[in-house]
């Protein structure tokens, strides 16, 4: 009887970005954090910026999305993360500066920075994680909340009379003459993701181009706050969130038309 | 370099070039927004960084970032706006970084007015922000201080990974003097080992203020409280006057210090022995040099332009080796020599104790907005 072990062949189909450290993820069951994170990793990557990335991280539930980049990065006080990334970059101008921001950082308390960054056309990316939710405090209302939501501090949904409309960031930022590239995207499925991806890529191609304020705006879900299973809140993205936040390219400078990923 | 005649404001600005500032945020306010106007025509003139920021909150997190690049970097701003810098601040201290910061101090609280005023000093010296964290705050008493003191307060940032302050008043920032400016510093090319600078060819660096761990946050504090006992220890300036032979002495600092000099100098022409104690570095405060004073003088008068925040240090220094009394003008009044000398007078011919609250011995006999 022949005994011996079949004769097996390995191939590698997939590796994890040498952008990415291989920290263990803080992040719940589900959560698009780290797809998101992923995607900036790969695309740091393809680009071989990796080294001359600098990062700069949010208060909320990314807080510590220092720990998964093998970059260089600061952690900023909640919504200044526009302000210290001017800072570096008006130092540091051949260096690739993006900041990581979730909702109530950017569109809340950080709204001032991160408008005026955009109206200076400041040559910074930011990857903006919209998941209509406070994550980090546990799941209060966002400037983001859906009309009729419920989070812990709209419990009986979020009634626009009393706590006023979502805010679309994208659309309001795409208005600004220093934005070079603004558009939103979604991490609900996997076409979206590849979408998602080359946008982020777009994203820092304007960068590297000198093409001004770059903003990809990210729908992502909360399975833990939003009080559903992980399936269940990527269903409820496409459902509930895609028609109050429409995926779409608000502004491309014409010389980032044409790029092909 | 000439001595030329100078505003503080735009003095301390140039200081600040020469010294190889490499970026400056800020955003205007008065009796400051010379400094930034400077800035905005020189910085770019010497291929450096100058931006105008949307709020003081902006620019203090914009002066966060640069820092973190390891380069020389300053703001400057007005008492309402370095409230509104405080968070930045507090970021800064926990993250261990050098910085300059320039408070030109109006009256307050509120509003207040744009006149000079020493009503930051609580706000400034004992931390505004929070957690635990100890600044260095310089206290010019002249145009040519200012200019000294600027370049000082980026040596010692750098020297101890701190902020560093220069607390000066309306008056310092608004008032010309003939002064001298130093020589053109080359910038400073290096970085130091900490900084964010893109991880090329090395391992990656972190700079953060945020410390999970408790036990990692308390060796944090821990480590930022001993750093700060070397400051104390190496840092301590001042500036003394008739003090040999003084029997009474006056302790003020920035143009408080300086309009009690003049009134120090009559006093003496009166035949008073009295002496004059400014601390230039108001933290580090000169306590063991004013420690010894209280230990062989019959009484000390402080002077401020505010209702007596070094007071309450001078009293826990001095621990009632002597009688202390205090004379303070509030919301942006100067005093005048006169009211000072009268002061003077006073511990010389009263029976002082060194018992009850010398605040409230002063209220008694003040009368708010006098001598106008």
């Amino acid at each position: 009887m022949d005994t011996s072990l079949p004769t097996t062949k390995t191939q590698t189909v997939y590796l994890r970005p040498s952008a990415l450290t291989d920290a263990p993820s803080h992040y719940c069951p589900g959560c698009t954090h780290g797809v998101a994170h992923r995607l900036i990793a790969e695309v740091l990557d393809e680009m071989e910026i990796r080294e001359k990335a600098i990062g700069v991280a949010p208060v909320g539930c990314s807080v510590f999305a220092y720990n998964y980049f093998d970059t260089d990065f600061v952690e900023a006080a909640h919504g200044r993360a526009p302000a210290m990334a001017t800072g570096i970059k008006r130092l540091l101008p051949d260096r690739i500066v993006f900041t990581y921001q979730g909702d109530g950082d950017l569109a809340s308390i950080g709204m001032s920075e991160i408008m005026h960054a955009a109206g200076r056309g400041e040559n910074i990316t930011v990857i903006f994680i919209n998941n209509a939710i406070y994550g980090m405090t546990g799941g209060q209302m966002a400037p983001t909340t859906l009309p009729g939501q419920k989070t812990t501090s709209s419990p009986r949904g979020r009634d626009v009379e009393q706590m006023g409309f979502p805010i679309h960031m994208a659309e309001v930022l795409a208005k600004m003459e220093g934005a070079g590239y603004v558009v939103r995207r979604s991490l609900h499925d996997p076409k979206n993701i590849r979408l998602a991806k080359k946008a982020i890529r777009t994203a820092f191609e304007a960068q590297v181009r000198g093409l001004g304020f770059s903003m990809v705006e990210l729908l992502s879900s909360c399975p833990s706050n939003w009080a559903m299973t992980p399936a269940d809140a990527l269903k409820w993205i496409a459902e509930k969130m895609v028609p109050v936040y429409p995926l779409e390219d608000f502004k491309v400078a014409p010389t980032l038309a044409g790029l092909k990923f | 370099m000439a001595r030329e005649l100078l505003e503080g404001n735009y003095a301390m600005a140039e200081a600040a070039v020469r010294a190889g500032v490499e970026a400056y945020f800020g955003y205007p306010i008065t009796p400051q927004t010379e400094i930034l106007e400077w800035m905005s025509q020189r910085m770019p003139e010497v291929g450096r960084v100058f931006l105008q920021a949307e709020s003081e909150v902006a620019a203090i997190n914009m002066l966060y970032g640069a820092a973190c690049t390891g380069a020389r970097v300053m703001s400057s701003s007005s008492s309402p706006g370095v409230s509104l810098m405080m968070e930045g601040l507090s970021y800064i201290a926990g993250t261990e970084l050098p910085v300059v910061l320039i408070d030109v101090v109006r009256g307050g609280p509120g509003l207040g007015n744009i006149a000079p005023s020493q009503g930051d000093y609580n706000q400034i010296v004992h931390g505004g922000g929070h957690g635990d964290y100890f600044p260095i705050v310089l206290a010019p008493a002249s145009v040519q201080e200012a200019i000294d003191l600027t370049v000082l307060a980026f040596d010692l940032a750098e020297k101890y990974r701190s902020l560093a302050f220069v607390m000066a008043d309306g008056s310092i920032g608004q008032m010309m003097e003939p002064a001298e400016l130093p020589e053109m510093r080359p910038v400073r090319k290096e970085r130091p080992d900490w900084a964010v600078t893109g991880a090329i060819g090395r391992e990656r660096r972190i700079l953060s203020s945020i410390y999970l761990n408790v036990e990692e946050e308390e060796k944090t504090n821990y480590r930022l409280l001993q750093r700060w006992y070397e400051v104390e220890k190496n840092e301590i300036r001042y500036r003394e006057y008739y003090l040999d032979d003084a029997e009474f002495v006056v302790i003020g600092f920035g143009t408080a210090g300086r309009v009690a000099l003049s009134a120090v100098r009559a006093a003496r022409a009166e035949g008073v022995k009295v002496g004059l104690l400014r601390p230039i570095t108001v933290s580090p405060f000169p306590a063991p040099q004013l420690s010894e004073l209280a230990r062989r003088v019959q009484a000390i008068l402080v002077v401020e332009m505010n209702s007596g925040q070094m007071l309450d240090d001078v009293v826990r220094i001095v621990k009632g080796a002597c009688p202390v009394e205090f004379y303070g003008r509030m919301g942006g009044v100067v005093p005048f020599p006169d009211e000072i000398l009268h002061e003077i007078r006073r511990l010389t011919g009263e029976a002082l104790s060194a018992d009850g609250d010398p605040r409230q011995r002063w209220m008694q006999r003040f009368t708010p907005g006098s001598g106008r």
